[in-house]
């Protein structure tokens, strides 16, 4: 490189070097703000084996360890292809700190695997795939488990039925998801009345409204979106709760003070779910009908006694039940979901995060997995 | 330490009041520290050391009074200028705060990639040569900070903290939970980083041990109020807490030698 180069490019970085004849000085600031075009302008220095070279930096007005790890770096690969370097000076302050780097010169191997995109895309199926089928064993185990230490504790009832941590859990997962499971019970009983109401029009039926209605949201929609709520809300509180108790090493705490984390921490949370959702499911059924009632009542003038005789035709005991024998079953896939996912938490803040989206994920699938499954055997059985 | 001017006054604490509730923790505090010494805070569990560092980062803001860090108010500086702050010092909290999904070359580029704009290469080596600064062994770098240990991850922390060629080190407990002899290699590393960078360092710490090895002056803080002074001028104390503190049986077989 030419003088005038370098004193150009100097005036815009703050750093430069110069090439004479068995010299290279260095000046400016060689710092981590100059240190891109410098690492740039040093990478493209050749200069020919065999010749002698001493590095001055005595003009230097200030180097810090990124420029002096440059400097290192120039110094050493200078060397490596074949230069001699006959000093290395720097003004007296930086002596210690270009020493300090100088001495610790083990660099380890990043190790660089190439992989092609097929393999990798072929490599992330298998991987998926076995995962879905551990998964899947490893819950019913979960569930295996769990079921041994409540027919435990069902037998030899101890001080120990945590009486106040399930009603705590009742309070959290079903006090306090009333409003907005009402809300939406209410509003997607408004949209069920409202669509029937628009297509039965065309036979004249409108009537039937209500039994759309009645059916539809006691038989199958009720426990469907209360469950689908609940697995957002509790079913992801239990696992970031627990998970955070993992990464704080309080699980751990619990276990070395021979706390039994299943009946802590699982049963009262399990049983909790299971009592609060069937009566959610409930509360979501009558207030669907409702929003449907109050549709009714104003876009078909249909009155609310004649709304109650047509509804009493449509549904039977029955009708309700069969929504309802659903509920303690999401509950309890919500809730196992929920804290086998909890309890597989790595100690790491990113961890909580995946397994809490894996869980919501997972209980909102199964949940609907089964309440296909809960369909396909009442037809069979002819309810 | 001869007397210096105000230019070299790198943070000037002037009548800090914190408190919680009722309690007040520090009552009017002012505090100098100058460029390029190694200032040491000790005082009981509970006498605001580390709130005393969080209010000076800004992590904290105080009920009454000015800080000032390289010239600047760091209560009022927001936005680019408290950024221009934050790049010219390195903070080194308690447990690490390495960030857990990322690997120990990574948590260190974190600064680099946010601040510069160095080449993926060149951030590879300064990671490395960072690591290989604090005493690391060259394959940590790969490493999640769950698999390091307690003295690993400090010295992982201090790499971090020290990515982008800091001014101003602040260590909270350096040595805390290090076993002795970690410790002592941990002070010789600071006071070894401290002299070859230039680093002016405030250091809160509760290891005589560590005061003696690396500290300049000591600020003592006792009663919602600080002392500073080297630490032979602070074993000539009256306060009852210092006197035990440095002439207590730890403080005379750790300052015997």
């Amino acid at each position: 490189m030419d003088a005038s180069d370098s004193s150009r490019w100097a005036e815009e970085s703050g750093a430069f070097f110069t090439l004479e004849p068995g010299v290279m000085k260095l000046g400016g600031r060689w710092t981590i703000e100059t240190s891109v075009p410098l690492d740039q302008k040093l990478r493209a220095l050749h200069i020919g084996s065999g010749s002698r070279i001493e590095i001055d930096g005595s003009a230097l007005e200030r180097l810090d360890s990124t420029g002096a790890w440059l400097l290192v770096r120039t110094t050493r690969s200078l060397g490596a292809s074949g230069c001699q370097i006959a000093g290395l000076k720097v003004p007296a302050r930086y002596d210690r700190l270009v020493n300090t780097l100088n001495r610790k010169q083990e660099t380890p191997k990043r190790p660089n695997i190439p992989t092609s995109a097929i393999a990798e895309r072929l490599f992330r199926i298998g991987k998926s795939t076995t995962h879905a089928l551990m998964q899947g064993g490893r819950i019913l185990s979960y569930l295996g488990r769990i079921t041994v230490e409540s027919v435990e504790m069902a037998l030899a009832p101890r001080k120990n039925l945590r009486l106040a941590a399930i009603i705590h859990q009742v309070e959290e997962c079903g006090v306090s998801a009333l409003p907005i499971v009402g809300l939406l019970a209410f509003l997607v009983g408004v949209v069920l009345a409202y669509q029937g109401a628009d297509q039965l029009k065309r036979f004249g039926a409108e009537v039937f409204t209500i039994n759309l209605l009645g059916v539809g949201m006691l038989r199958e929609l009720g426990g469907l979106i209360t469950a689908i709520i609940v697995a957002g809300r509790s079913g992801s509180a239990f696992t970031a709760h627990l998970g955070t108790m993992r990464v704080n090493e309080e699980i751990d705490a619990m276990q070395t003070m021979g706390l039994n984390t299943a009946d802590t921490l699982v049963l009262p949370r399990i049983i909790g779910l299971v009592i609060s959702l069937p009566i959610l499911t409930f509360f979501a059924d009558v207030l669907g009908v409702i929003g449907g009632a109050a549709l009714c009542y104003f876009q078909l003038s249909i009155t609310i006694p004649a709304f109650l005789r047509q509804l009493m035709e449509a549904i039977s005991v029955n009708t309700l039940m069969v929504g309802l024998i659903k509920a303690p079953v999401f509950a309890l896939v919500i809730s196992l979901v929920g804290c086998y996912e909890g309890f597989q938490v790595e100690r790491n803040a990113a961890s909580v995060g995946l397994l809490t989206t894996r869980s919501v994920v997972e209980s909102v699938f199964l949940v609907i997995l089964l309440d296909a499954a809960f369909s396909v055997v009442f037809t069979v059985l002819g309810i | 330490m001869k007397m210096m001017g105000s230019e070299d006054v790198v943070i000037r604490v002037r009548g800090l009041v914190n408190g919680f509730g009722t309690k007040i923790l520090h009552d009017h505090l002012d505090l100098d520290v100058y460029r390029g010494e190694v200032l040491g805070v000790v005082g009981g569990s509970g006498s605001g050391k580390s709130v005393l560092l969080r209010t000076i980062i800004g992590l904290n803001s105080p009920r009454e009074g000015a800080i000032e860090v390289f010239g600047q108010r760091t209560g009022y500086a927001e936005g680019t200028r408290m950024r221009a702050i934050e790049v010219r010092w390195g903070v080194l909290f308690q447990e690490g705060a390495l960030f857990s999904s990322q690997t120990v070359a990574e948590n260190i580029q974190v600064p680099l990639r946010e601040y510069t704009s160095m080449p993926q290469t060149l951030m590879d080596e300064i990671a490395d040569m960072k690591i290989a600064m604090v005493g690391l062994p060259p394959d940590s770098a790969a490493k999640h900070p769950s698999e390091l240990s307690g003295g690993m991850k400090k010295r992982a922390a201090l790499a971090r903290a020290l990515a982008l060629d800091p001014e101003l080190l602040f260590l909270d407990e350096p040595t805390s939970g290090l076993d002795p002899i970690s410790a002592n290699q941990f002070d010789e590393l600071i006071r070894d980083l401290q002299e070859s960078l230039g680093l002016t360092v405030f250091m809160v710490t509760h290891d005589i041990d560590s005061l003696r090895a690396t500290t300049d002056r000591v600020a003592v803080l006792v009663g919602g109020a600080i002392k500073t002074g080297t630490i032979a001028e602070l074993q000539k104390d009256p306060t009852p807490w210092i006197h035990d503190y440095f002439c207590g049986p730890r403080g005379r077989a750790a300052l015997a030698h």
